[in-house]
This record gives structure tokens, C-alpha cells and sequence, in this order.
């Protein structure tokens, strides 16, 4: 009987660096931002620049369920079984800071499944400038806005914008047309986040996204130093 | 107060050593009587005929069927069972006792139970399955005759695998029964709800995937080999169908 | 042992999981069966004496100390749909985490490892009661309780309803909860002797055909 479920896989408390068997688990990195700011496009160009020389997957929070997913898995940047959907009731914030179980669930999951990983990308589904991972959760987080959102989002500020790990301001090359002025978002940027890096990024351009996957890079020989 | 009435149905099935299934046992009492029917196959069918009407309040069915190994039975009834009020009150009970041994195979499809407006009736089916033994099982419940109220119905269906639970599922409905069970998680509206369970030794490898079964029935694979199929409708003629449609998917 | 662990144990924002389930509240809105605060109320009635009897009877009597396993089979022979198993034991192996963090005991030990993907949820919340210092009525309200609260807030979202009338809905079942609870703590002790089949086996045939159903969309907002 008990035909359904599997008897094989530990299971992990809390956000410990090592795994239950005392194996090092993998990095994680999370992205939140605005809807439509270019955070899956972002997990999707970072997938494409580092499959080749890491073992990473995906963990997708779309208030939609699997639309992220499917996003990312038709665009084929990794294969199916890396990439995992996890449901948030509607309140993307609250699965990845307020109560992470699903999402460290999923983690988990991706680890016994296809690890062993040396990153996993968590996405967050689109929400407001308040929305910050747990740390419980992640060890680094990437906050994306975009040039079309408002050239004076990194003047207000707000928890993503000044304590998350990466600031990056997409669609750059919208700016012309959306009139929004590049120098003063960047210079507002750095003076809300002080020593904390910002990237401006445009993913049309071919390698759009070689500063934040050099970023990512860093954290991962930190994390493994 | 009248005592009500005490009628018990007992059969054995064995293997007759030739290919086919003989019934050592085949006793009816009180108002439960038992036909053999012919069969072509190596199965022996058996009919239940409610010789009196009932069971009414107070009345204690009993049905005790064994499949020893290698057996095939087939059970059914002729007409549905009406659960009506009557002088003794207090509720009636059904007992359905099925037991099937390895290699053994058994099916029970009894025609709906029909709890008629003002009955109060309790029905307990066991199963106990060893773990080559097959089971196609059917239940069919109809609230109220037409166009009128139900009865008070409770009704528990357990089947036990190698002496292991595999299905416990109890449903209540009718006057006093506990609140929200015509509502919208429990039976919502409907007036006819069906299961239908299918146990094979073959599902340990390769059980059948779920499935809705139109928009109120589903059918779904339990946490062993078997499968449980349950339908709701607006009456007993619709219910049929889906159960008929799902046993021929599974046959 | 102090009583205020239940309070801790109930919280709706104990993380464990439970947000992202409806309880059956997304497919019956959007199968028309949940319209607004009245139907909300009577499905979360039914749920109650159903799912929510039959959860709260295996918390206490996993919080009285009965074996984990039968419970856990227990379990799924209650729970025909393997969506509903899977969501089951998805939200035991996340409140086990936060169990474990809050209440550290080698039997919530014992059980992570016994099913590293997790057992059904009310199997864990009764270890996890025990872990705790709290007893079996303790685990049967916090059960009975969730089994309602969830489809709550989980309607106020997707319905856009007005939470004052969904937690009215909820005051309103205050009685039932104590029926339900007080039945289940009952069935448990009876259990202690009759053994773990004599607990109760309540059924929602549209709880189970609405979660298959649920389960097979593309989109969805909630887990189960």
C-alpha cells in the first residue's frame, strides 16, 4: 500500500548551509520586483549565460501559477524537471518572506531531485517596491525595476529598492521613449543603497545580461569560498 | 414498541475444482431471500430478493458473503431497497459483510438504496480483502423517491487490503444529519451520489491516472491498488450512466 | 506545557503552509457553488462535519500518542483524492518544519524521518500539539478550526468578499467547531481501545471530485 509517496530524500529544518546528510546545498538567489519589470526575462537570459557551467534550476512564484514556468520552458533555457512552480495563494510576498515552507519545499525538492545544484534561482511573483525575500529563504536577492515603471521608483525608495543585494534597473533601452532620464535613476539608486551595487541592463542588446550573471559569479565563489 | 425485523443473507462461493464456482452456502432468512441465476461463465451469480418491503425502522439487514480462493461471485438485486418509517422506531440497520480470499474475485452491484422520506436508516459495508483478491463493488444512494424529501441515511463503506485499511469513506445525509451536508463542499443539491471501487492485484504496478468524469465524478486512484470512482446526479437514471461508463473504463 | 502554545499552534500566520490552500474554496467558486458570504458559511459548515471531523479526530489522537503510521493510513483511506493526499502531506512535511524549529522533539523527529515527504498534515499537527505540551482537545480545535479558517480568507481573496462577513461566517461556527472538536477528542480516546479504524470517516463527495478538478487547471491561485 502507500503507493504515492517515496520513502528516499532527508528533509531540511531551516536554511542551514549544509544538508541534512552534511553535504553543502546550493546558493540561492532570489528575484523580486514589479510585474512586468523583466524579472522572468532576467531568470530566463541568466538560465541561457550560465547552463553550460553551473547545475542550476528554477523556482517560479507567479501569482498565476505556471505561467512563469511555461514561460521559461517553452523559450527550452533548462530543461523541464529544473524548473518548479510554486502556488502563493495569491499573495506572492507572503511565500517568499512571511511563511517560505512552499518555496523552501520546492528548493528541496530540486536538490533531491536533480541536484546536486550549485544555484537556484527563486522568482518572486510581480508585486510592490515592499516585497523583500526572507533569509531564511535566500542568500543574496536581486531587485528588478524597469525605466518604463517611473524614473522616480529609485527615489522613493522603498525595502527592495535600497537593501536588496543587486539593484537592476531593466529596459534601458526604453528610456528615450518613455522618457525617463537613466542618469538620474542611477544616481538616486546609488544614493538610497550606499555601497550596494546597481546594474542598468538592457536584454535586447546581444549579452545584455553579462553584469548581473558576473554578479551572480561573485556570489557563488563567496558562497563556496 | 415492535421489535423490527432480523433477516440475515449468507453465502460462500468456492472454486467447484472443474472451472467453475459452487455456493456451499446460499441461506436467506426473514426478508432477505437469495436466487442463484444462471451463469455462462465460471462465475456463480446470486440475486438478493427483499421478500418483504423494508427494511423500516427498527429492522436489522445482515449480508454476509465469502469468495474463498480461486472463487467468482457475482451479486446483485432485483429491485432497489427502500428505506421507509415504520411503527418500531428508531433507525434501521444494514450490515454488509463482504469477504474475499486470494485468487478469489468478487463483484457486488445491488441496485440503488433509496431512503424514502422520514426513514432513518444506518449502513455499514466491511470488506476484507486478501492481497490477490479482486472487488468491484457499487453503491448507489437516492435521497428521497421523486420529488420528495430524503430520509436520515448514514453511510460507512470500508475496505481492508492484506488487513490494512484501503477505503474508509462515510457520508451522512438527510434530516439531523450534521450541518452543511446538502451544501456546497458535501453533496450540493444532488440527489443521487454513487461509488464504485475496483480492486486488482495488477494496479500495485500500474494504477489508472486520475480523471474527472464529467463536471460531478471523478475518478481516482487510492493509496494501494484499487481505484474509487464517486458520482453525484441529480437522480439515480444519470448516476447509472457515469458508474456504467466507469466500470467499462475499468473492466 | 502552557496553554498559550495553542495560540501559537492556530495562528494563521504560523508559517507552515497554509496560505497558499483554499481548502476546496477555489473550485467551488469557480464551479459556482461559492457565491458570497452565505455560501462561503454553509460550505465551511460542511467542510467542518466532514474533512474537518476527520482531520481533528487524527490530530488528537495523534496528540494522545497513537501510532503516526496507522494514523497516517488512517489518512489515506480517508482521503480518496490523491490531489487532496498530495496536498495533505505537502502541508505536513511544511508544518513539520515549523514545528520542529518551535517545538524540537525527538517524535517529530521520528516521523520526518519515517516520511521525509511528509505525512498527512493532521497526523504532524497532533505530534506536533504533543511537542508542544498541549493535549488532544487542544489538537482537535486547532484542527477543526483550520479546517474552516483556511476556505475563509482564502474566499475573501478570490471573491474580493468582505472580510467582516467571511469572519462573522466564521463567529457564526463557533458552536459547530465545539461539537466537532469535543466529538473528535472523544473518538480519540475511544480509538485508544477500538483502535484507529473506529475513528471517523466523514466524507465530502464535492470536496474530493472539486480538488481532482482543481488540480488538472493550468491556472490556479492556491495550491489545493
Amino acid at each position: 500500500m502507500h503507493l504515492d509517496h517515496s520513502h528516499d530524500g532527508p528533509a531540511a529544518v531551516s536554511a542551514d548551509a549544509r544538508r541534512p546528510d552534511g553535504t553543502r546545498r546550493s546558493l540561492r538567489i532570489g528575484l523580486g520586483g514589479p510585474v512586468g519589470s523583466g524579472k522572468t526575462a532576467t531568470v530566463a537570459a541568466l538560465c541561457r549565460a550560465l547552463r553550460d557551467e553551473l547545475s542550476l534550476a528554477v523556482v517560479t512564484n507567479d501569482i498565476y501559477t505556471r505561467e512563469d514556468a511555461e514561460f521559461l520552458l517553452r523559450e527550452a533555457v533548462l530543461p523541464p524537471e529544473r524548473i518548479t512552480a510554486v502556488e502563493t495563494g495569491a499573495c506572492p510576498h507572503t511565500a517568499i518572506r512571511d511563511d517560505i515552507s512552499a518555496n523552501l519545499e520546492a528548493v528541496e525538492d530540486l536538490e533531491d531531485e536533480v541536484g546536486p545544484l550549485d544555484l537556484i534561482l527563486v522568482e518572486s511573483g510581480g508585486d510592490n517596491l515592499t516585497a523583500t525575500f526572507s533569509r531564511g529563504l535566500v542568500d543574496a536577492q536581486v531587485f528588478v525595476i524597469d525605466v518604463a515603471g517611473g524614473d522616480d521608483i529609485p527615489r522613493k525608495g522603498g525595502p527592495g529598492v535600497t537593501t536588496a543585494d543587486l539593484l537592476v534597473i531593466n529596459k534601458t533601452d526604453l528610456a528615450p521613449y518613455v522618457g525617463s532620464d537613466l542618469a538620474r535613476m542611477s544616481a538616486d539608486a546609488k544614493a538610497q543603497r550606499a555601497e550596494l551595487p546597481v546594474v542598468l541592463q538592457s536584454l535586447r542588446s546581444a549579452d545584455g545580461v553579462r553584469e548581473v550573471a558576473d554578479w551572480v559569479r561573485g556570489q557563488l565563489t563567496a558562497w563556496t569560498a | 414498541m415492535t421489535a423490527g425485523v432480523r433477516s440475515t443473507a449468507r453465502i460462500t462461493a468456492s472454486d467447484d475444482g472443474r472451472g467453475g464456482t459452487c455456493l456451499p452456502v446460499l441461506d436467506g432468512e426473514g426478508s432477505l431471500a437469495l436466487r442463484r441465476i444462471r451463469s455462462t461463465g465460471p462465475d456463480a451469480r446470486v440475486m438478493l430478493v427483499g421478500a418483504m418491503s423494508g427494511p423500516l425502522g427498527g429492522d436489522h439487514m445482515s449480508v454476509e458473503a465469502h469468495a474463498t480462493a480461486g472463487a467468482r461471485l457475482r451479486i446483485g438485486s432485483v429491485a432497489a431497497t427502500i428505506a421507509l418509517p415504520g411503527q418500531a422506531k428508531g433507525e434501521a440497520r444494514y450490515d454488509v459483510r463482504l469477504t474475499v480470499d486470494d485468487g478469489a474475485e468478487l463483484h457486488w452491484l445491488p441496485e440503488q438504496l433509496i431512503s424514502a422520506c422520514e426513514s432513518d436508516l444506518r449502513v455499514t459495508t466491511r470488506v476484507e480483502l486478501a492481497p490477490g483478491a479482486r472487488l468491484v463493488l457499487r453503491e448507489e444512494q437516492v435521497l428521497g423517491r421523486t420529488a420528495e424529501e430524503p430520509g436520515r441515511l448514514t453511510s460507512r463503506l470500508t475496505v481492508h487490503r492484506a488487513g490494512r485499511p484501503l477505503l474508509d469513506q462515510e457520508l451522512a445525509c438527510g434530516p439531523g444529519a450534521p450541518g452543511g451536508w446538502d451544501g456546497p463542499a458535501v453533496l450540493g443539491g444532488h440527489r443521487a451520489l454513487g461509488q464504485l471501487v475496483v480492486v486488482k492485484p495488477e494496479f500495485e504496478k500500474d494504477r489508472p491516472p486520475p480523471a474527472l468524469l464529467g463536471e460531478n465524478a471523478a475518478l481516482t486512484p487510492l493509496a494501494g491498488p484499487a481505484v474509487l470512482v464517486t458520482a453525484l446526479a441529480s437522480d439515480a437514471l444519470r448516476l447509472r450512466g457515469t458508474l456504467d461508463d466507469a466500470l467499462r473504463r475499468l473492466a | 506545557m502552557t496553554r498559550a502554545a495553542l495560540l501559537v499552534l492556530a495562528d494563521g500566520r504560523f508559517p507552515a503552509g497554509g496560505h497558499a490552500h483554499s481548502g476546496g474554496a477555489e473550485a467551488a467558486v469557480k464551479a459556482g457553488r461559492i457565491t458570497g458570504a452565505a455560501s462561503l458559511e454553509e460550505f465551511c459548515r460542511g467542510r467542518l462535519h466532514t474533512t474537518g471531523l476527520v482531520s481533528a479526530s487524527l490530530a488528537a489522537a495523534a496528540a494522545l500518542g497513537l501510532d503516526p503510521v496507522s494514523l497516517d493510513e488512517a489518512a489515506d483511506a480517508r482521503t480518496p483524492s490523491p490531489a487532496l493526499r498530495t496536498a495533505a502531506r505537502r502541508l505536513g512535511r511544511q508544518l513539520m518544519r515549523a514545528a520542529r524549529a518551535a517545538w524540537p522533539h525527538p517524535e517529530l523527529d521520528a516521523l520526518a524521518q519515517r516520511f521525509p515527504k511528509g505525512s498527512h498534515q493532521p497526523v504532524v499537527l497532533g505530534l506536533t500539539a504533543r511537542a508542544a505540551g498541549l493535549g488532544p482537545a487542544d489538537a482537535a480545535y486547532c484542527s477543526a478550526y483550520e479546517s474552516v479558517s483556511g476556505p475563509a480568507t482564502a474566499t475573501v481573496r478570490l471573491l474580493s468578499l468582505d472580510p467582516f462577513d467571511a469572519t462573522a461566517g466564521l463567529a457564526r461556527l463557533a458552536d459547530d467547531i465545539d461539537r466537532v472538536a469535543t466529538a473528535a477528542a472523544e473518538a480519540a480516546a475511544r480509538a485508544v481501545t477500538e483502535g484507529v479504524d473506529s475513528l471517523p470517516a466523514a466524507s465530502a463527495p464535492l470536496l474530493e471530485v472539486g480538488a481532482e478538478a482543481h488540480a488538472a487547471w493550468a491556472v490556479r491561485l492556491f495550491a489545493s
